[in-house]
C-alpha cells in the first residue's frame, strides 16, 4: 500500500499546498507543521518554477518570492529531509517536468525515495508523455500521480486506468486560483473514474470557501486548496504560519462533513 | 520528418497540462484532414497569392555581391509580404484551419509585433475575433506593431510577469487556452510548442523553400550553396530550410541572436548557451539554470527574444545536418545599416541577424551561392536602432 492511500483511509482528505520558499523555507517548514497538527491528510509541496504555465497570478507570485529568495531544488529537499524525522504524513512535490528533467530524472526521483516523499505532481505531463518519468518512479516507489480535467471526456477511463497513488481531478478550466463558483460536471467525471479504478480522487483548483471544499468533499474523496493558503502566505509573510493552520483547521472539519 | 507522436529524435513532444490534450488531438485531427484537402489547398494557395502577394521574390543582390567579393548573394524577400513578414504564412494556414475547425476566436503570443499584426490581420479578413498577448516590455519596443494590431481590431493584452518579454507572452497564451478551449484556436507563430505546433507551422512555412528552389533553378539553373536564416523559435528559417534537407550539398544556417555575446547572461543564443530541457510543451534546447530555472534571455530583437528553439531545429543541430551561429547586437546593427545603404532595404532586425552571417562568410566563398531569407521589414525597428545609435526619435 503506498504511503499515499493513508491520506484517504480515514474519511475525507483535506489536502493543502504551499510553495517552498515563499517567504523563505523557515517559513514553509513552520506552514507544514501547523498544517499537520490541524489535520492536513496529504501535503503538497510546491518547487517553484520560474515560468508556471499551469497557474494563475497568485501562486504565480509565490514562485516569484521564492526564487527571488534564493531557494533551490537541493535546499527544498533538506527541508524535507528534516522535516520527515518528525512528520508522517504523506506528502508529494508538486512541479514542472523541466524542474526534474534538468536536475537529472534518476537523481531527483532516487532524492524523494531518500527524503522520503511519497508522490509527484507534474501538471505540464499529460498521460501521453508520462513514459518520461514513470520507469525511474516505480523504481524508487515514488507515485506519479494522474491528472483528469473536465475536457478529458473521452480519456477519463484511460487515465484512471493506470492511475498510482491519487488521482487529481482538475475541477474547472483555466490555471490554478479562487474561483467564486465552480460550474464543472464533476460529479459525472468522478462516476467514470470510480468505474475504472479504486484509487481515491480529490478535487483542486478554485476552491477556496469552506463551503466549496465541503460540496467537493462529498462528490469525491477530498479537497485539494492553494491559492486561498498561498494569499495568506502573501499578507502575513513570516507570520502566516498560525493563520494557515486555522485556516486548515477549518477547512478540514468542512470536508470531514 | 515528425514522428507520429510528434517526435523530432529526441526532442518535441506534447508537455502540456491536461486540459489542452484533448484540443491538440482534435488539432492534429483537422489538420491531418486538411493538408491533403484539394479545396483547403486552393483556398489557401489563393490566399497565398491574392492577399499575401506570393511568391516572393528572389532577388539577385548584385551591389552586396560585389561588396563583398565573394558569393553570389540572393535575398529571399519574405519582408515584400502582406503585413511584412514571414509570419503571414502560417497565420492564414492557421486562420484558415481554424474556421474550418468551426473555431471563431484566435489567441497569439508575440514578440516583435509581427506575428501578432498577422494574426490580427487574418481575424479581419474572416471575420474572427482576436486576443495578442504581448511581453508589456515589447509593447515598448513595438508600439508601432500595437497600434496597427489595435487598428485591426485586435485587442492586445501586455503580459507584465517574468522578463515580460515573448516568453511570458507564450505562456499567458497558453493559460488563456486552458482557460477557454472551445470557441478559441491557439494560432503559435513559431515551430514551437507541443505537437503538432512544430509540425503544423513548419508545413504552412515550407512554401518559402520551395519557392526558393524554384526560383533558383530558373535563376541559375541549379541549387544554393547555403541558405541563411535568423533564429529565435525558427519559423522562418525552418520554412527556408525544409525543401533542402534532403539536398545534402545545400548548406543550411541558423542565425541567433547573441545579444551582448554569448559568453554574457545578455544573450538568446539556445543552441549556443542552452541544454536539453522540457518547456512551453515541448522537449528541446533551453536557456536554464543548474536547476531548471528558465533564463531571462536578453537581445537587441524582441523576435529572437527566446529562451527556446523549435524541436525540429534542435534535432536539425544534433544531426549535423544544419549549423546554428550567434550573431551579437553589434554585428545585427550593423548589418541592418549596411543592407539599407547597400541594397536600398531595410530588413527587420530579427533577419539583420542572418544577414550579418552572410557578411562574414560571403567572402571566401568565391563561385558559389548564398541565398539570405530576409523574413520581414525593418520600418518597426527603426526607433529602437535609433536608440541603439545614441539618437532619439519620435515616431
Amino acid at each position: 500500500m503506498s504511503n499515499i492511500s493513508k491520506a484517504f483511509a480515514d474519511g475525507k482528505a483535506f489536502i493543502p499546498f504551499i510553495t517552498c520558499g515563499d517567504p523563505d523555507l523557515e517559513t514553509s517548514k513552520a506552514c507544514v507543521k501547523e498544517m499537520v497538527r490541524n489535520g492536513a491528510d496529504l501535503i503538497e509541496l510546491g518547487i517553484p518554477f520560474s515560468d508556471p504555465t499551469a497557474e494563475g497570478p497568485v501562486i504565480q507570485e509565490a514562485n516569484v518570492r521564492a526564487l527571488n529568495g534564493g531557494v533551490t531544488t537541493d535546499k527544498i529537499f533538506d527541508m524535507v529531509r528534516e522535516l520527515r524525522r518528525e512528520i508522517k504524513t504523506p506528502m508529494v512535490f508538486m512541479t514542472y517536468a523541466n524542474v526534474v528533467y534538468s536536475y537529472g530524472s534518476e537523481k531527483f526521483i532516487s532524492s524523494c525515495e531518500d527524503i522520503g516523499m511519497d508522490g509527484l505532481v507534474l501538471p505540464d505531463l499529460p498521460f501521453e508523455e508520462k513514459d518520461e518519468f514513470l520507469g525511474t518512479c516505480h523504481k524508487h516507489e515514488v507515485d506519479l500521480i494522474s491528472l483528469i480535467a473536465p475536457t478529458s471526456e473521452n480519456r477519463i477511463a484511460m487515465i484512471a486506468k493506470e492511475a498510482e497513488g491519487f488521482i487529481y481531478l482538475v475541477s474547472s478550466l483555466g490555471v490554478t486560483g479562487m474561483r467564486s463558483e465552480i460550474t464543472t460536471d464533476l460529479k459525472s467525471i468522478v462516476k467514470v473514474i470510480r468505474e475504472n479504478t479504486d484509487k481515491p480522487c480529490a478535487i483542486g483548483f478554485g476552491i477556496s470557501k469552506p463551503e466549496q471544499a465541503k460540496a467537493m468533499a462529498e462528490i469525491s474523496d477530498g479537497a485539494i486548496v492553494g491559492s486561498a493558503i498561498i494569499k495568506l502566505l502573501e499578507k502575513h509573510g513570516k507570520d502566516a504560519p498560525k493563520y494557515v493552520g486555522e485556516y486548515v483547521k477549518e477547512m478540514k472539519e468542512a470536508v470531514e462533513g | 520528418m515528425t514522428n507520429p507522436n510528434g517526435r523530432f529524435g529526441v526532442h518535441g513532444g506534447q508537455y502540456i497540462p491536461e486540459t489542452l490534450m484533448n484540443a491538440v488531438i482534435e488539432l492534429e485531427e483537422a489538420y491531418n484532414h486538411y493538408k491533403d484537402d484539394p479545396d483547403f489547398n486552393r483556398e489557401l494557395t489563393k490566399l497565398f497569392n491574392e492577399y499575401a502577394g506570393r511568391p516572393s521574390r528572389l532577388y539577385y543582390a548584385e551591389k552586396m555581391t560585389k561588396d563583398l567579393g565573394g558569393a553570389k548573394i540572393y535575398l529571399k524577400r519574405e519582408d515584400l509580404n502582406h503585413t511584412g513578414a514571414h509570419k503571414i504564412n502560417n497565420v492564414l494556414g492557421q486562420a484558415l484551419l481554424a474556421k474550418k475547425m468551426g473555431k471563431t476566436r484566435l489567441i497569439a503570443e508575440t514578440g516583435a509585433g509581427q506575428h501578432g499584426v498577422a494574426t490580427a490581420t487574418a481575424a479581419a479578413l474572416m471575420g474572427m475575433e482576436c486576443v495578442v498577448f504581448m511581453g508589456e516590455e515589447d509593447t515598448v519596443r513595438q508600439a508601432l506593431n500595437v497600434y496597427r494590431m489595435k487598428l485591426l481590431g485586435a485587442e492586445v493584452i501586455p503580459v507584465k510577469s517574468g522578463t515580460a518579454t515573448l516568453k511570458d507572452a507564450v505562456s499567458e497564451a497558453m493559460r488563456e487556452w486552458t482557460s477557454r478551449i472551445s470557441d478559441t484556436h491557439y494560432c503559435l507563430g513559431s515551430v514551437m510548442g507541443p505537437h503538432p505546433f512544430p509540425t503544423i507551422v513548419r508545413d504552412f512555412q515550407a512554401v518559402i523553400s520551395k519557392e526558393i528552389k524554384e526560383q533558383m533553378m530558373e535563376a541559375e539553373g541549379r541549387l544554393p550553396d547555403a541558405v541563411l536564416a535568423c533564429v529565435g523559435g525558427g519559423s522562418n528559417a525552418i520554412g527556408s530550410f525544409y525543401n533542402f534537407i534532403e539536398d545534402k550539398g545545400v548548406r543550411l544556417i541558423g542565425c541567433e541572436a547573441a545579444g551582448r555575446g554569448v559568453d554574457t547572461f545578455e544573450t538568446a543564443a539556445t543552441i549556443a548557451t542552452g541544454r536539453l530541457g522540457i518547456f512551453h510543451g515541448m522537449k528541446s534546447y533551453f536557456c536554464q539554470d543548474e536547476y531548471g530555472q528558465i533564463a531571462p534571455v536578453y537581445s537587441i530583437s524582441a523576435g529572437l527574444d527566446y529562451p527556446g528553439i523549435g524541436p525540429e531545429h534542435a534535432y536539425l543541430h544534433d544531426t549535423g545536418r544544419a549549423e546554428y551561429v550567434p550573431v551579437t547586437d553589434e554585428e545585427a546593427v550593423q548589418a541592418f545599416e549596411y543592407m539599407a545603404k547597400t541594397e536600398g532595404i531595410i530588413p527587420a532586425i530579427e533577419s539583420a541577424h542572418a544577414v550579418a552571417h552572410a557578411m562574414k562568410i560571403a567572402p571566401d566563398m568565391k563561385d558559389q551561392i548564398i541565398v539570405i531569407t530576409i523574413s520581414g521589414r525593418g520600418d518597426k525597428d527603426c526607433a529602437a536602432i535609433a536608440r541603439y545609435r545614441g539618437e532619439d526619435i519620435h515616431e
